[in-house]
């Protein structure tokens, strides 16, 4: 077992433990975007950042992604965390202003204005989808490719993907892009499952036993019909 | 090639290879590194080749290519030994006389180095002020080394370093050693080589453990480690089997990008070379110690130069960084204990176990010792490759090394550190270069890239430039680090296109010191660098482009304009001759007019102005609105 301290409290924690479990196993509240339990840690999204060490040598370090250190202090809503995660979801609005989530987020923590020019990006890169591909539909259809701005998510050579079973795991976890869902131009939607109006998963008896997220389905409701 | 099989035979080959050398035989050495051949160097190698076979001089002019000499004004070039004339800027039929020349003992006066400050023909190399202001353990090394031929390397005293720790048979003194010569790393972050190494052998065995050499240098205008691993490649093999020796590593990597396909031959040269002398392999040298090192090439991402990222990058992934902990040491690459050092702290490694450690450490400064190689590039006199000892001040480098401005205006800044790095002003050239002053200053040391501005340089404009180079080179995957540099490359774009409010200054400070604050690898936590010493330094700059919405380096486009004072202009017509788009027009002897809507703005009208035309400055800069 650790034992640090988080907020001034002492808390014992299992080897291997990261600080966002730690924090939440303290019922303290961290939010995040590209964190979920049963996915591996990405630290993609930075809103998680917690300050640890002691000043003037403190640091800011994702706490999805850091594990529990022996006598660690942590501080989780420090001034100079919340000034961090204040820009953070100041950007994250300005490239992303319908998400849901994002909005809430950003009115949770009084950010007020947005000082850059808006875009409508839709997708925050947090890699949830991509992990969710992977490591629990095992399928890895869809991955990163591009570096910096040109960085975004697709199927290899953007073609439809022989792996994906349309399953509709990446659309579930996606934080930012409900818009993909009833996207009007299924061709640029990732899997373009939203906009199948035939039931893919009745084609395919292989994936009979599908596991499938999306509710409603589109294709169920016609079926019911 | 025959195999080595003891430590006696490495020395026994060094002894007959010093003995077999004639120290009086005139050797012409051309410097043909990457830069040497863009300038010419292979036309003068053949010439030179032709030259003394032709005229049966094999057993008189000796001729040996080498890698890069460090001075890329001057390239290509060639240093006659023993008595080490310098002949700069050879052409083809020069080089045919310096053959004749060389072969009876003299030396062409009209073809030496010109001293540009005293107009003075200076013969030898080590008189030349580039070169007499330095001090240069490594870079010197390159002119005594034929890459290609290991045998060079070894009469130079090559190995014997390697065979010095071999027949100690103690890794911990080699530890002890490295520590004692406070060797910190040449790749920018400065941490102890000894303590990492120590770190690496205190580690488990396992599965075995691993040696890095990180020579993804992705510095725009920086080129040291190219150099070197052109230059010298067998120092490098030397510092990792000393390396994998003290820390009981079993694989070595070598991690260079494809854009320097010389450095991979002459390095694939040199393995080859190491392998087949019993140097490199299983049982080396017959003690039963094992090392061997393969090459990975990178794709030419500039932030696989992070340790993560580049652990990624060899395992055949994404090239994206992680979080640490855990360390490289304690988790690298595959799994096993992985230690990762720059190629100039590779390179070090065999001078300090030669030479000792106390005698290493007496160079440079107490808290950063030993030389460092800085490519001066920019508005100076000399560019080129220089070694200095670490505490020498950035006034020294520029101002006698590198032989001041290279045009009539003043040096403003020095960029160090590369894009991660920060600008350094003129008013503080009396600053120390170590690790800790740089720091101070908010720069870094980084690889060593040194670039000089003079007042033709914008500020703003170099913060944009390098704020591109990151937008376009961050991995992407950290939200802070990817989205971050764009929006201050956007806030600095509106600077300097006019769109600029003082409330973009309190922005991009804000979000600068966000983005360094809460980035995951050092690409992020450095690319606010750029921005935040320029703001800190030049911030009269940064307001003079919102307020006056005037550029007064005449750089950014948008915010300056040229006009022609009537009163001044003779009409001699030569801008009129040296505009492309015609937007200059008049007749002769009679002032001229520029249409506004037609110039865009080259510049070519204002320097022919200013430089040769009679009227002298009857073109000026103006802000545009």
């Amino acid at each position: 077992m650790i034992t640090l301290t988080m907020n001034g409290l002492p808390v014992m924690v299992e080897a291997g433990t990261t600080l966002l479990e730690a924090a939440r196993y303290l019922g303290i509240e961290i939010p995040t975007l590209c964190h979920m339990d049963g996915l591996s840690p990405y630290g993609a999204c930075r809103l998680c950042v917690v300050e640890i060490g002691d000043a003037p040598n403190s640091k800011l370090v994702s706490a999805c992604t850091y594990p529990a250190v022996e006598g660690l202090k942590v501080r989780t809503g420090s001034s100079r965390v919340m000034r961090a995660r204040r820009m953070v979801l100041e950007l994250l609005l300005a490239s992303c202003p319908q998400s849901k989530i994002i909005q809430d987020l950003a009115s949770a923590h009084d950010v007020r204005r947005q000082r850059f020019r808006q875009e409508h990006e839709d997708c925050i890169l947090c890699g949830l989808c991509v992990r969710m591909c992977a490591e629990q539909m095992m399928a890895k259809a869809i991955g990163f490719r591009g570096r910096g701005e040109h960085r975004s998510i697709g199927t290899p050579f953007d073609v439809a993907s022989e792996v994906c079973r349309l399953c509709g795991g990446c659309m579930y976890v996606c934080p930012a892009c409900q818009l993909r869902c009833t996207y009007n131009e299924p061709e640029k939607a990732i899997c373009g499952a939203c906009a199948n109006l035939r039931a893919p998963c009745l084609e395919k008896p292989k994936f009979d036993d599908l596991m499938c997220y999306m509710a409603p389905c589109v294709a169920c409701e016609i079926r019911q019909e | 090639m025959e195999r080595l099989n003891s430590i006696e035979q490495l020395q026994a080959l060094e002894q007959r290879m010093s003995a077999d050398r004639d120290p009086h035989l005139p050797v012409i050495v051309i410097s043909a590194g990457t830069c040497g051949q863009a300038s010419g160097a292979n036309d003068l190698i053949r010439i030179a080749k032709r030259e003394i076979l032709a005229h049966g001089l094999v057993d008189t002019v000796g001729l040996r290519v080498t890698g890069c000499h460090g001075f890329c004004q001057a390239e290509p070039s060639a240093l006659v030994e023993p008595d080490g004339t310098f002949y700069p800027r050879l052409g083809i039929k020069e080089m045919a006389r310096l053959v004749q020349a060389v072969s009876r003992g003299e030396v062409l006066e009209e073809l030496l180095w010109r001293d540009p400050k005293t107009r003075r023909r200076v013969r030898k190399q080590s008189d030349i002020a580039f070169f007499r202001n330095q001090t240069r353990t490594i870079l010197s090394r390159n002119e005594r080394i034929d890459p290609i031929r290991v045998y060079t390397y070894i009469q130079d005293g090559g190995y014997s370093a390697l065979g010095k720790v071999l027949w100690t048979g103690d890794a911990r003194r080699v530890i002890e050693e490295v520590k004692a010569s406070r060797l910190r790393g040449r790749g920018g972050a400065g941490f102890p080589t000894g303590q990492k190494w120590e770190l690496l052998a205190n580690q488990k065995n396992g599965r075995g453990k691993i040696l890095v050499c990180n020579a993804d240098e992705g510095d725009p205008g920086a080129y040291m480690d190219r150099s070197v691993l052109e230059g010298n490649p067998h120092s490098i093999i030397e510092g990792m089997l000393i390396g994998a020796y003290a820390t009981g590593a079993n694989e070595g990597v070598v991690y260079v990008r494809t854009e320097y396909p010389l450095a991979i031959k002459h390095l694939v040269i040199a393995l080859r070379q190491a392998r087949e002398l019993g140097l490199l392999g299983n049982n080396i040298l017959g003690t039963g110690f094992s090392f061997d090192i393969d090459i990975v090439k990178g794709a030419g991402a500039f932030v696989c130069g992070e340790e993560t990222a580049l652990m990624r990058s060899i395992e055949g992934e994404r090239g994206e960084p992680r979080q640490r902990p855990p360390y490289p040491v304690q988790k690298g690459i595959d799994g096993k204990p992985t230690a990762i050092n720059n190629v100039e702290t590779w390179a070090n490694v065999p001078i300090i176990i030669s030479r000792g450690a106390a005698a290493f450490a007496q160079i440079g400064t107490p808290g950063s010792t030993g030389t460092k190689i800085f490519s001066l590039v920019g508005k100076v006199k000399n560019t080129g490759l220089v070694e200095v000892p670490m505490g020498v001040t950035i006034g020294e480098i520029v101002n006698e090394i590198g032989g001041g401005p290279s045009g009539r205006s003043e040096i403003k800044a020095v960029q160090t550190g590369g894009p991660s790095g920060g600008c350094i002003p003129a008013s503080m050239f009396d600053l120390p270069i170590d690790y800790e002053s740089l720091a101070e200053a908010g720069s870094i040391m980084g690889s060593g890239g040194m670039i000089v501005t003079d007042q033709n340089t914008c500020m703003v404009d170099v913060a944009k430039y390098f704020m591109k180079f990151l937008k376009d080179e961050s991995c992407g995957k950290c939200f802070t680090c990817r989205k971050g540099t764009q929006r201050m490359w956007e806030l600095l774009d509106d600077i300097t296109t006019g769109h600029g409010t003082l409330q973009h200054l309190d922005l991009l400070e804000e979000l600068a010191l966000v983005v360094k604050d809460t980035s995951m690898c050092g690409l992020g936590q450095t690319a606010a660098t750029p921005v935040l010493t320029t703001l800190r330094y030049f911030r009269e700059e940064f307001v003079t482009h919102i307020e006056r919405k005037y550029c007064p380096a005449t750089v950014c486009r948008d915010l300056f304009a040229y006009r022609v004072i009537a009163e001044k202009c003779t009409g001699c017509g030569l801008c009129v001759k040296v505009c492309p788009t015609g937007a200059l027009t008049g007749p002769k002897k009679e002032p001229h007019n520029l249409d506004d809507s037609k110039c865009i703005k080259c510049r070519a009208c204002y320097e022919i102005c200013n430089f040769d035309a009679i009227a002298g400055d009857a073109i000026i800069a103006v802000p545009a609105r």
